[in-house]
Order: structure tokens, then sequence, then C-alpha cells
């Protein structure tokens, strides 16, 4: 699984971290170009690919790859 | 209904709206009112039969909304309402002028301020012409004088609306609107000769999308679109002024007067000249934008204006505006349905070639 | 790598330009993502409203318009009745749908028009800083009362679902949530219902979507989405109110 945050278009609302239910998505200490502490992927290994984190994203910052079943 | 030219004998009401299924409205969205009921149940019973859209609104604020709607997409559209009804369609002005939306509003006026009653009156000459919407903006308002101008003026009021991307008006009322005249209707309009809407937002099928926005994104392009629609409404001034000049050449009086006040007017004025009083008449037909071409080079032999309009007193400020020179100018009417006699009328240009008449 | 979650394509890449939490990006994307799915959008024509959402036109590639406060119906109406193959939708706020527009709402869906209406339910007036909206709970503080709505002086808080699927003959109308992922999927289907009740001309369509405003009320996001569930859905609760008859 591959998840692709925005870093720009983040707002740092938490929705995705606290939502996610394996816990890998975390707020970073660093901020963006518009001064929000934005969302950055820990360990994606764990990632079951449930989506909640792109599912409640209000800002369209979330991509989700998957590798296909054949790779 | 016939095809063949042909005087048939019809209400103002009814012209207008057969004039504008010729013009090849199909959709018309109206609130009953007296006294423009009749047109709207003509476009009632009509529309169905040309396989248009008529639609009752449950008010005129959503009428003039579904008029902005259709067209946004693209289609010659029309409403009609009378005095407090276009009151409420103000908003909806506004915004037609702003999203540059070419439309047809009728305004069969009666006496108001308020609820007013019904008799004929024109005291809407002002919220037609000055505008009860907000911002700056214009809308070309038409008055015909006669049932064969409530057919003809609607024909032109589709094609000034298209032309220019932008809200018109017919500004007539109660007394044209209900009595009935020989009228010859025009020819239907050949639907391939109405000017293509390629901004229209009907599906973004093989283009870019469109946009029809009452707000643009940024104050610098508000302001932007504030000039251009200022350049646009020079452009209709400049080419679009119509008015009837009637004995003007000698006159030394001069009536101004539009509408039903015109259709008696005349009467006083050609009694006046047959008693040998030098009189003369510039009828407004556009009274926005106002004709002030017709006041140029007049100021010579004119010593007075009489404006007679059955308000308490509007057009007058325009022709204050623009007569040469500086006759005085009298006004002579009341609102409320006052209407006036020829004998009244021509008792007041009597008054003023006595030089007796307070300005 | 295939990608499982996008943007839909038929938005466009423009920032989202609201609050960090506001529902309706969360909204919004949802509406792009069925009509791509369903691959309408070369038909699709939208009404946005006065409100927050004045600015929801950047955020896709399809056709569409502005309306005054309140009048999103009324030209709907005029759209849908010029352009009867297209579809139409209107998405509007509380202000929007339940106060200055609720006649052209209530008439529209009386007449069983054939567009859809997307009322974002956020129990405030976000866009002027957070005054009383027609559906602000009872007790709840806006800068109008801000003692808190209190119903003796100003009556109890509209139930448009309700309101809508009882006058709306054939009508597809369904409340849903966005405060979570189970009810952002469930609101993703009621929006999808709402296009194919369009698209099979059955009648009129509503879906109320309780959104979060962390701004209008005071909170930071994650207490938003508490709050619905705590204080919202019992007030408003959820479920399809009107489903038509053929609809799949």
């Amino acid at each position: 699984m591959e998840i692709l945050i925005d870093r720009e278009r983040c707002k740092g609302c938490e929705y995705c971290s606290s939502l996610c239910p394996k816990k890998i998505l975390h707020i970073s200490q660093d901020l963006n170009r518009k001064g929000y502490h934005y969302a950055i992927v820990g360990d994606v290994d764990d990632c079951s690919g449930c989506r909640f984190c792109a599912l409640m994203c209000p800002d369209v910052a979330i991509k989700i790859k998957a590798v296909n079943q054949g790779e | 209904m016939n095809t063949v030219t042909e005087r048939v004998l019809l209400t103002g009401n009814e012209a207008c709206g057969e004039a504008a299924i010729r013009a090849q409205c199909r959709f018309f969205y109206a609130y009953p009112i007296t006294p423009q009921n009749e047109l709207l149940e003509h476009m009632a019973r009509r529309l169905p039969e040309v396989g248009g859209v008529f639609l009752q609104s449950e008010s005129e604020l959503a009428g003039i909304n579904m008029v902005y709607g259709t067209a946004a997409a693209g289609r010659r559209v029309m409403t009609a309402s009378s005095s407090c009804g276009i009151a409420l369609m103000q908003e909806g002005m506004s915004y037609l002028a702003a999203s540059q939306l070419p439309c047809v509003t009728v305004n069969i006026t009666r006496a108001g301020p308020g609820l007013g009653r019904i008799p004929p009156a024109q005291s809407d000459y002002r919220q037609a012409t000055r505008g009860g919407g907000n911002g700056d903006y214009r809308v070309i308002v038409l008055a015909p004088g006669s049932v064969q101008e409530m057919a003809d003026f609607t024909l032109d009021a589709f094609d000034l609306a298209d032309k220019y991307r932008t809200p018109v008006m017919i500004l007539t009322d109660g007394m044209l609107g209900q009595m009935m005249e020989p009228v010859v209707l025009p020819d239907p309009v050949d639907p391939e000769k109405i000017p293509e809407k390629p901004w229209a937002v009907a599906g973004a099928r093989g283009r870019e999308r469109n946009l029809i926005l009452a707000s643009p994104y940024s104050d610098e392009e508000l302001i932007s679109l504030n000039d251009e629609l200022s350049r646009k409404y020079q452009l209709i001034e400049a080419a679009e002024q119509r008015w009837e000049s009637i004995l003007l050449d000698d006159a030394e009086i001069v009536v101004v007067a539009f509408g039903s006040s015109f259709r008696i007017a005349i009467d006083a004025v050609e009694h006046a000249r047959d008693k040998g009083l030098r009189v003369g008449m510039i009828r407004p037909i556009t009274l926005w934008p106002f004709p002030r071409e017709a006041f140029r080079g007049l100021a010579g032999g004119v010593h007075s204006y009489l404006v007679v309009e059955m308000n308490e007193g509007q057009m007058v400020e325009d022709v204050l505006l623009s007569r040469s020179g500086d006759a005085p100018v009298s006004h002579f009417g009341h609102g409320g349905g006052w209407k006036p006699s020829p004998g009244s009328i021509f008792r007041q240009i009597v008054e003023l070639s006595r030089g007796r008449l307070a300005t | 790598m295939k990608e499982i979650f996008g943007s839909p394509r038929s938005m466009s890449d423009a920032a989202v330009p609201y609050c960090p939490g506001c529902g309706h990006g969360i909204a919004l994307r949802l509406i792009g993502e069925v009509i791509d799915e369903l691959g309408i959008f070369e038909r699709v024509v939208g009404v946005a409203p006065v409100g927050c959402a004045v600015r929801c036109w950047r955020l896709f590639r399809f056709d569409m318009m502005h309306a005054a406060h309140g009048r999103p119906p009324a030209v709907a109406t005029g759209l849908k009745r010029a352009l009867p193959n297209n579809i139409i939708f209107t998405y509007q706020g509380d202000g929007d749908s339940a106060a200055i527009g609720l006649a052209e709402l209530m008439h529209a869906a009386l007449r069983c028009e054939k567009f859809s209406v997307f009322m974002i339910n956020n129990a405030i007036y976000g866009a002027t800083g957070g005054q009383m909206a027609p559906t602000t709970l009872v007790g709840q503080y806006s800068t109008s009362y801000p003692s808190g709505r209190d119903p003796s002086h100003v009556g109890y808080p509209i139930k448009m679902a309700e309101l809508v699927a009882s006058i709306s003959r054939n009508s597809y109308v369904s409340r849903v949530a966005l405060n979570n992922p189970r009810n952002v999927l469930a609101a993703r289907r009621a929006v999808m219902k709402a296009f194919r009740t369009q698209e099979s001309r059955l009648g009129f369509s509503f879906v109320e979507m309780l959104s979060p405003c962390p701004t209008g009320w005071n909170m930071p996001p994650l207490e938003s989405l508490d709050w619905i569930e705590t204080r919202m859905i019992p007030e408003y609760p959820l479920g399809e109110y009107a489903v038509p008859q053929g609809l799949e």
C-alpha cells in the first residue's frame, strides 16, 4: 500500500490520524506553507487498505495506491 | 391563430403573449396578478400547444429565478407581472444583469405604492429605469403605445436581450394590456436566426465547462465586470435610443409622454394644432436608454415642455436632464390610478401658451 | 501500483477553500465521486448557493452557476425544464434551504421537480460568523442568541428531511452524516440514489447531510465529529425517509 498525503493541501484537522484503526498516520511537528501541522504517514506496511483516512479527509489530500493481487 | 398576415382583434396582453410565441419563446414562468392574468392564461394555453413549458411559479420571486435558470441554459424565456410583483423581482433583475443573461420581463403596471389598486398607472418608470435591484446595472426598457406595439416590441425585446446579453423590460400598463385593437401579428422568427449561446450552462460536452456567476472570485474581477457592463450600456445608449417625433419642426410647446399617456395626449396635441397652437410631441419608446437624441437641436423655438405621465413625476426628471436650453419643464399627472382626459391636457397646453402655468 | 482512492475526475485541482475539518470538502468530494461513477459528467449542471458553498464551483470541472440566496430550487427548476435530459443538482446550506429559500425548496418538492438537492446541515450560519440557523439546536450558542436557542422566543429546530418526505410524492429523501467513515459511505450511497432517482425520472431527490462546522461551533475538528454523534443525530435521526417506487 502507498498512502500519499498532499502536505500543502492538509490543514491538520486530525480526522485521518484519529480515525485510522491501525494508528499509522500522525501529525507532524513541522508546518506547511499555510501554517498547518500536516498529517504524515508512519509505518505504511501496517495499512489494511480500509481507506478511512481518504474517506474522511475534507481537503481531498489523500491518495491511496495498492499493489495489485497479481503483482 | 394563423401565421398568414391578417388583422386580428386582440388585447394587448394577448398580443404580447402571442408575439413571444412567434419569437420562439418556449418558457414562461409567472404568478397571477391583475392586470397581467390574461397574458399568463394565454401562455398557459398556447405553450403546451407548441411544445413549450408553462409553469405557474409559487411567487414572483420564484418566477424570476426560474427565468434565471432557463436563461442560463441558453433558451428564450419570459415572465410577466405587475408593479408590486415586479418589486419582488428586483433581486433577480440585478442577478440577471450581473450574470449577463438575456430574458424578457413584462410589467403591466398598476397603481401603487404598496398593494395599491388595479387601475393602470405609469408609476414604475423609476423602478424600471433606475432599478430596484442593487449595484450598477441597467435594463433596456421598451414602452409600447398600442396593441400593435405590444406585439412588435415583444419581438424586439427578445432580439435586444440576445444581442446584448441583458434583461429587457416591456413597461406597459393595464389599459394597454386589456384594451383591444386590430393587430397584424409578426411572422414567426426563424429559429435558425436566433443567436447561439455558447456561454450557456447546458452540460460540458466536448468543450471547456461554462460558468454563470453572480459573484466573481476576486474583488478585481468584480471591478472589471462593472467596467465591462458600463461599456455595454454605453454601446446600448449610443445605438438603441428610440422615440417618435410628432410635429416638432415649429413647435413652441413640446409634450412628452409615453405609453397610455401618449395615446391620450396625442388627441390633445392634434386638437391644439387645430386651434393654431404650435405644439409638438416627443414620445419616448425606449425609456432606458432614454432618447436624449430627441431633444437635441430643440432649444431655439421651444418655450415649454409639458411632461404628461400617470404618476407623481418620474420621467420628468429625465426630460430635465435631456432638454437642450433652459425652457421650463412642467409635469402634469398623478399617481394612484389617475388618467388624464384629452381635454385636461389641452387645457394645460393652452395655459402654457398663455405663459400662465407655474413651472 | 494502482490508485484505489484519489481525487475524482470531475473535481478540479483547486485547493478546498474551507476551514480545517469542514464537512463541505467531504460532501463535495462525494458528489464528484458519484458523478464519476455514473458517467454523467457531460450532462451535469450544478447550482451553487450563498454561504460558504458560494465558491464550491471552483472544485468542479462541469458546468456550474450561482443562484441568489435560497433560490437554487427555483433556478434548478428553470434549468431542468429547459434541459430535461441533463442532470441538475443544487448544493445548499441550512440557511439557504431552510430559511430564506424554504418556500422555493418546498414548492420544487411539491411539484416533484426532477432534480437533486443536497442540503448541508451544520446547525449554524458559518459564512457570516456563526448566527442561528433554522436547524440550530435548543440551547446551542449562536452569535444572534448568545444565551442559547430559547424555544419560547424562537421556536424549535426544523426537520427538513421529514418535511420534504411528507410533501413530495415518489421522491428519494434521506438524512446522512459526515462524522465517521461508516456514515460517509452511507452518505455516498444516498448521493448515488438521489442521482439515480433523477436519472430514472422518478421524482424529486433530497439528501440532508449533518456536517461538521468546527469554526462555527467554536471547537476543534475532532470534537465537532463527536458533537454530531452526541447532539445532532439524536435530534436529526439518520435514515431514508422516502424511497421512490421503481428505484433499483
